[in-house]
């Protein structure tokens, strides 16, 4: 980690369904690069749409997010530019399920970075190897199991090499069996300096490798600090409330 | 009573000789069987082509228009849109036969080329039909395949086009099949404007043979076996995609 700020979050709003449900009340938060940021929070506070925000699947209804020092809320960016340097994953994977392994992972870097072929799939088969599903390489998904699935997805993202990995419950939709082997797989993404937000309820996972862990209700950040702070002293009676649940 | 049956029979055979043997006369419904198969096929063709963009179209207005960047590509598609708009009321809210007269006497005034006059009125009209066959199809996918694409920085017609489409594709090609067998049978009104199809052919003949229920049969026939035809190519198409789905 150093001090850098990789993403610089100032009053963000969200409203849905005209202003009736506000998600997100002028959220504050910096993204350290090499930094990995744990969000946890009951359910409804927030995370998802937090997340969603920062690379915008969520549009903003108010404050600004820089990343890179540029604000990508600004109308005049070319939001998909900035996407690419964004890894997303997702908690049901979303892998494209009409292409192999590979053209899942080779599709973007080809299409979009320009790279030939045989250039991209020598990266993909790389990432393939790092993971252990190298011999996976031409299925396709619908023939492989869930923490597979979820596996592929990051390693997909990581085809763009992208400078923030964002991941929104990438182990919710998983057996129990399964949880391991994923957490496995983001655990030593972290230990290589990659920048990650994850919103998880896998608190054992925030626990070891969180730098840093914001805990979010009704739309809003209540406590952040180290792993630490949070789990032996929190501060916030919310927060224990929380943590008396969930621990 | 035998001597009715025979004669019935023999009256039959006269017609049957009268109406196709004599002169070549089925020379006509096999032309016309052959244009209406071309009519309907590139009618098909220009429809999905009206329809990919239509669909294209309107649902990238649906869902970016609000965040696109102001200018000129903006106004684009808000022109391109609103003409989507007007054609798809225009074409669902007048009969085809009108659509027909209009392209025939006012668009290809020149023109005698029946089947070039057929697949361009009846694939304009289908366009309008097939826009709403891809558009229900670009709804099925789930709404994660477009969040995936956008995450990795595609744009919103790119992720269409590598993830949504083909996966959209295969989910409507029975409904596309089905569209044809539609089409199959619509065109059968463009004898109207002189085109010589399936229905024509048979309206020839009873125009000069002066036999009525002969030909009109043979070319109810004909649709009706074409129909159940391709009725089941679509229904093994159907079984086929289900069981390779994945
Ligand atoms: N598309 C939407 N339309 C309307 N309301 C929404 C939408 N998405 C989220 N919300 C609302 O915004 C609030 C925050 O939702 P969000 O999904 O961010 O919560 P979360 O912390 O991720 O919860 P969970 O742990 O259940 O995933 C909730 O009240 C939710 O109902
Ligand atoms: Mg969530």
């Amino acid at each position: 980690m150093n001090d850098k700020v990789l993403i610089h979050v100032e009053g963000l709003q969200k409203e849905f369904a005209k202003g009736e449900v506000k998600a997100l009340q002028n959220v504050d938060a910096d993204i350290h690069q090499g930094e990995v940021v744990v969000v946890i929070g009951p359910s409804g506070s927030g995370k998802s749409t937090f997340l969603r925000c920062l690379n915008l699947l969520e549009l903003p209804t108010g404050g600004s997010i820089y990343f890179n020092d540029v604000d990508i809320t600004d109308k005049s960016v070319d939001i998909n530019l900035h996407r690419r340097k964004m890894g997303m994953v997702f908690q049901h994977f979303n892998l494209f399920p009409h292409m192999t392994i590979l053209g899942n992972m080779t599709l973007a870097p080809i299409k979009l970075l320009g790279k030939s072929k045989a250039e991209a799939e020598e990266k993909a088969m790389e990432l393939l190897t790092r993971v252990g599903l190298a011999d996976r390489a031409n299925a396709y998904p619908s023939q492989l199991s869930g923490g597979q699935k979820q596996r592929i997805a990051i390693v997909r993202a990581l085809c763009m090499e992208p400078d923030v990995m964002l991941f929104d419950e990438p182990t919710s939709a998983l057996d129990p069996e399964m949880v391991g082997e994923v957490l496995e797989v983001m655990k030593e993404l972290a230990h290589e300096g990659m920048t990650m937000v994850v919103v998880t309820h896998e608190m054992g996972f925030a626990r070891e490798v969180g730098d840093r862990v914001i805990f979010m209700a009704d739309g809003m950040i209540v406590e952040e600090g180290t792993p630490e702070e949070i789990f032996t002293a929190p501060k916030q009676a919310r927060t224990k409330e929380f943590l008396a649940k969930v621990l | 009573m035998f001597e009715a049956l025979d004669s019935l029979w023999a009256g039959l055979v006269e017609d049957f000789y009268t109406c196709f043997i004599e002169k070549n006369r089925w020379k006509y419904l096999v032309t016309g069987l052959e244009n209406t198969l071309l009519i309907t096929f590139f009618a098909l063709l220009i429809g999905v082509v009206i329809g990919i963009v239509i669909s294209i179209v309107r649902s990238t207005y649906a869902k970016n228009y609000q965040e696109m960047k102001p200018g000129f590509g903006k106004k684009v598609m808000a022109v391109a849109n609103w003409f989507c708009g007007v054609y798809l009321t225009v074409i669902r809210g007048t009969p085809v036969v009108v659509q027909l007269m209009i392209i025939y006497y006012c668009v290809f005034v020149s023109s005698s080329n029946g089947i070039l006059i057929g697949a361009v009125s009846f694939g304009i009209n289908s366009g309008a039909y097939v826009a709403e066959i891809f558009r229900s199809g670009i709804m099925s996918i789930d709404n994660g395949q477009f969040e995936a694409g956008r995450s990795l920085g595609f744009n919103y017609v790119q992720t269409l086009r590598y993830i949504v489409l083909p996966q959209a594709f295969k989910n409507v090609l029975p409904s596309l099949a089905n569209e044809f067998i539609v089409l199959l049978k619509e065109t059968s009104v463009a004898g109207y404007v002189a085109v010589r199809d399936l229905t024509k052919g048979g309206d020839i003949i009873r125009g000069a043979t002066y036999q009525t229920f002969m030909p009109l049969l043979a070319v109810a026939l004909i649709y009706l076996i074409l129909v159940m035809f391709f009725t089941r190519l679509v229904n093994i198409l159907e079984r086929r995609l289900r069981t390779g789905e994945r």
